[in-house]
């Protein structure tokens, strides 16, 4: 049995230059965004640059405050800046302000950093569309909101930048929108983020209700004494959050569609701002967490779900994109999982999802320098054989590859088998919940070797499936009748194989670097407590990290025989049941249809109707009752003067009549 | 004399009147109409000033008489020209403010 020694954390006021100057990680993209935005055209020429600029300012900022934290003693490695306050109503107050931790600067650090080199690569990704200075500020932007969700020191600001999060990659989901299917997966993406800031909202108000205050303080600082209940409810809250906006079942259906927007962005969704957000979520609100089982069980259940969901679509779909946003979907519930599992799985998910931010990153990057030299094909059944022709994506892509397999030593491979060990520690009163989960975790690491192998044989290596212009025809499948597209496959420009180079070296390196010494679990003790280690998973670790290895192998090995070995057929065949399912995302889209859509129009229409009918009814019908009243009265209008005549006398002897009536 | 005889004198006068106005098309002829509702009342007002024994009566009385006077001559004027257009007194023949 684990338990929880919280290291005795008193926050600090900022101190220092750099930490007092930490609003000027958010407000340096927000303004660099503002200025693309409205500066037109003129920016045109410079704009990129001064967006690469001003996200790499965050992340040299980040890198100092990060140091000036270092510097300090554990214990005093979290601090508050105080910004303004910023409403007051009632008995609520709610001041602007940053939590500088090593938690949030973490994800600061991975967002700027990843996303700087996001910026460089989309430079070049994004040199022939003429709105690139537009793409650049909602780039900045989505940057900024992610910042701000990461800093702030209470749910109501982290509120703040959790939509500003959802409104930037609605914006970039969607930034080819003249095209409806770009536009309607946009609109899809933001819908189901809304269905998840609604359980954030209700969240917020419960714990206002509760603790009279919504910032990490007063909540985290009040949570031994109240109801189980309430914690429950607001634990389940949060995870409806963080389903919406980290792609988890079961409001992940807008993951795959959002790949709809240009490659960079997919890159900068999956690792290292958005998805991320939910992870986040959950164990900034670890206290909150610890204190109610039956809310860290459903996450662990979702997160559980959520990993093999992924990991089946990932392994039928035939677009590129789509399968490793299948992919992201499915290591993103390893990181729920490692969330839900409690203090000993805070600090593995947060290390999960640096390492995988590293090696999705560089795997999105190297997706879109395929599809720059494919024109633009995501079809991996039209690939093939290109790694002859793009030897730097190969080897980028390559190592990701390793990495995301948990292969040692990439990075993978540290932070993965963590997550793996932790889900086997028995928790007290459940003794099935270590194996269901562990079991789980396990398969899901053999599925995740196969579909990345698969995407990865079938994208570089085989022969090639698409027409060179040599007129040599390729080798082909038995019975395939298509015509192959010509393609011409080139390796990118500099400017992109760069940022893919870098994000190759962190994914081989950067599970080992952040395991040395203390590691990056020793730098989060302050946030996720300090876990004394009691207890042993249910196998030895040796055995598991044998069997996790052994499936990884069985899973690449099933992987090559299957899309290396022999011949990948062009057109995909009919498949397994399992298979068609899992090509539509297993029906989600048609449950949802089902269950939300088709209702949610009926009831929409029968609105209408009532609006029509009873509302817009009673109106028109008013209306009509005075047109009718009045052509009624116009008859009186005759236009003869002895009739006028005849009314006024007799409405004079009325009168008198009536007067002296009274009189008498 | 007693007060109903003049007060008698007066309702037949305006009944008169009134249903000049009211029965006859001519123009002018509804004019009369009303210059005999005026001076009905004029008689009214002059028999009971004379009764109270003040001038009160008298003076409205003045007053309805040049108001009548300003009112013929407007009113004649109006029916000339109506008759220079229409070629005709008729009431019933000025109804253009119907509808």
């Amino acid at each position: 049995m684990h338990s929880l020694f919280s290291v005795a954390v008193q926050t600090a006021p900022a101190t220092g230059a750099l930490q007092s100057g930490a609003w000027l990680l958010v407000v340096v993209p927000l303004v660099s965004a503002a200025i693309l935005m409205l500066a037109g055209r003129r920016a045109d020429r410079w704009g990129h640059w001064l967006g690469v600029a001003a996200s790499s300012f965050s992340f040299l900022l980040g890198l100092g405050i990060m140091f000036s934290l270092t510097s300090l003693p554990a214990a005093e490695r979290v601090r508050d800046l105080h910004l303004f306050s910023w409403l007051s109503a009632g008995t609520l107050t709610v001041d602007a302000g940053f939590r500088l931790d090593p938690l949030s600067l973490t994800f600061v650090l991975l967002v700027t950093f990843v996303g700087s080199l996001i910026h460089v690569y989309s430079v070049a990704y994004m040199e022939h569309d003429r709105d690139r200075r537009r793409f650049f500020a909602y780039l900045n932007l989505f940057v900024a909101a992610m910042l701000l969700l990461v800093l702030a020191d209470s749910y109501l600001l982290l509120f703040f930048g959790w939509e500003g999060v959802g409104l930037a990659s609605y914006l970039l989901i969607g930034f080819w929108n003249h095209q409806t299917p770009n536009a309607v997966a946009a609109k899809k993406a933001f819908i189901a983020n809304r269905i998840g800031d609604l359980g954030m909202i209700i969240a917020i108000m419960l714990m206002f209700a509760t603790y009279g205050g919504v910032d990490f303080a007063t909540v985290h600082g009040h949570v031994a004494g109240t109801a189980p209940g309430t914690l429950t409810a607001i634990g389940l809250m949060l995870l409806l959050a963080a389903t919406g906006k980290s792609a988890q079942f079961p409001l992940q259906s807008w993951l795959g569609d959002a790949m709809a927007g240009p490659t960079p962005v997919s890159a900068l969704i999956h690792a290292a701002t958005m998805v991320t957000a939910g992870v986040y979520l959950v164990v900034r609100s670890a206290p909150l967490f610890d204190a109610a089982p039956t809310a860290r069980l459903v996450v662990v259940i979702v997160g559980a779900i959520t990993l093999v969901f992924g990991a089946v679509v990932g392994s039928a779909k035939d677009d590129l994109k789509k399968a490793l946003a299948a992919s992201t979907m499915s290591q993103i519930g390893y990181m729920i999982l490692a969330a839900g599992l409690g203090p000993i799985g805070y600090a593995f998910a947060i290390f999960h999802l640096v390492t995988h931010g590293f090696f999705k990153a560089g795997m999105f990057l190297g997706a879109g320098s395929v599809m720059h030299g494919m024109d633009d094909q995501v079809d991996m059944r039209g690939f093939g054989a290109l790694s002859r022709y793009m030897k730097i994506t190969w080897i980028t892509f390559g190592l990701g590859w390793l990495a995301i397999l948990g292969v040692p030593p990439f990075a993978g491979f540290w932070s993965k088998d963590k997550i793996i060990e932790s889900a086997f520690v028995p928790v007290a009163g459940s003794p099935w919940q270590a194996w269901v989960f562990g079991s789980v975790a396990l398969l899901g690491a053999g599925l995740t070797s196969f579909y990345m192998s698969r995407l990865f044989f079938m994208t570089f290596h085989g022969t090639r499936r698409w027409d060179d212009g040599s007129g040599a025809a390729p080798a082909l499948a038995a019975g395939t009748t298509v015509d192959l597209r010509h393609q011409h496959p080139h390796e990118s420009p500099r400017l992109m194989t760069v940022p893919m180079i870098v994000l190759s070296i962190g994914s081989v390196a950067i599970g080992w670097l952040l395991s040395l010494g203390s590691g990056i679990v020793g730098w989060l003790e302050p946030v996720t407590g300090h876990v004394a280690h009691e207890a042993d998973p249910v196998l030895p670790v040796p055995v598991l990290m044998t069997v996790t290895l052994a499936l990884v192998a069985f899973g690449i090995l099933l992987a090559w025989r299957q899309y290396a070995a022999v011949l990948v057929p062009v057109v995909p065949p009919r498949g397994s049941v399992l298979t068609r399912a899992a090509r539509k995302d297993l029906y989600q889209d048609d449950v949802n249809d089902a269950l939300l859509v088709e209702p949610g129009t009926y009831l929409t229409r029968s609105l209408v109707f009532g609006d029509h009918q009873v509302v817009d009814g009673g109106a028109t019908g008013l209306a009509r009752l005075t047109v009718g009243a009045g052509s009624l009265l116009r008859r009186v209008q005759n236009g003869y003067v002895r009739s006028y005549a005849a009314t006024m006398l007799i409405g004079l002897i009325v009168l008198v009549g009536v007067v002296l009536a009274a009189r008498i | 004399m007693s007060l109903t005889n003049y007060l008698v004198l007066a309702s037949v006068l305006f009944t008169i009147g009134a249903t000049t106005v009211l029965l006859r098309r001519n123009a002018i002829i509804v004019f009369m109409g009303v210059e005999l509702m005026l001076n009905a009342t004029n008689l009214v007002l002059v028999t009971f000033s004379r009764m109270h024994g003040n001038l009160t009566g008298q003076v409205m009385a003045f007053f309805v008489m040049v108001v009548a006077a300003a009112e013929v001559v407007i009113g004649l004027a109006i029916i000339v020209s109506i008759f220079r257009t229409r070629r005709s007194a008729s009431v019933d023949d000025v109804n253009l403010l119907k509808s």
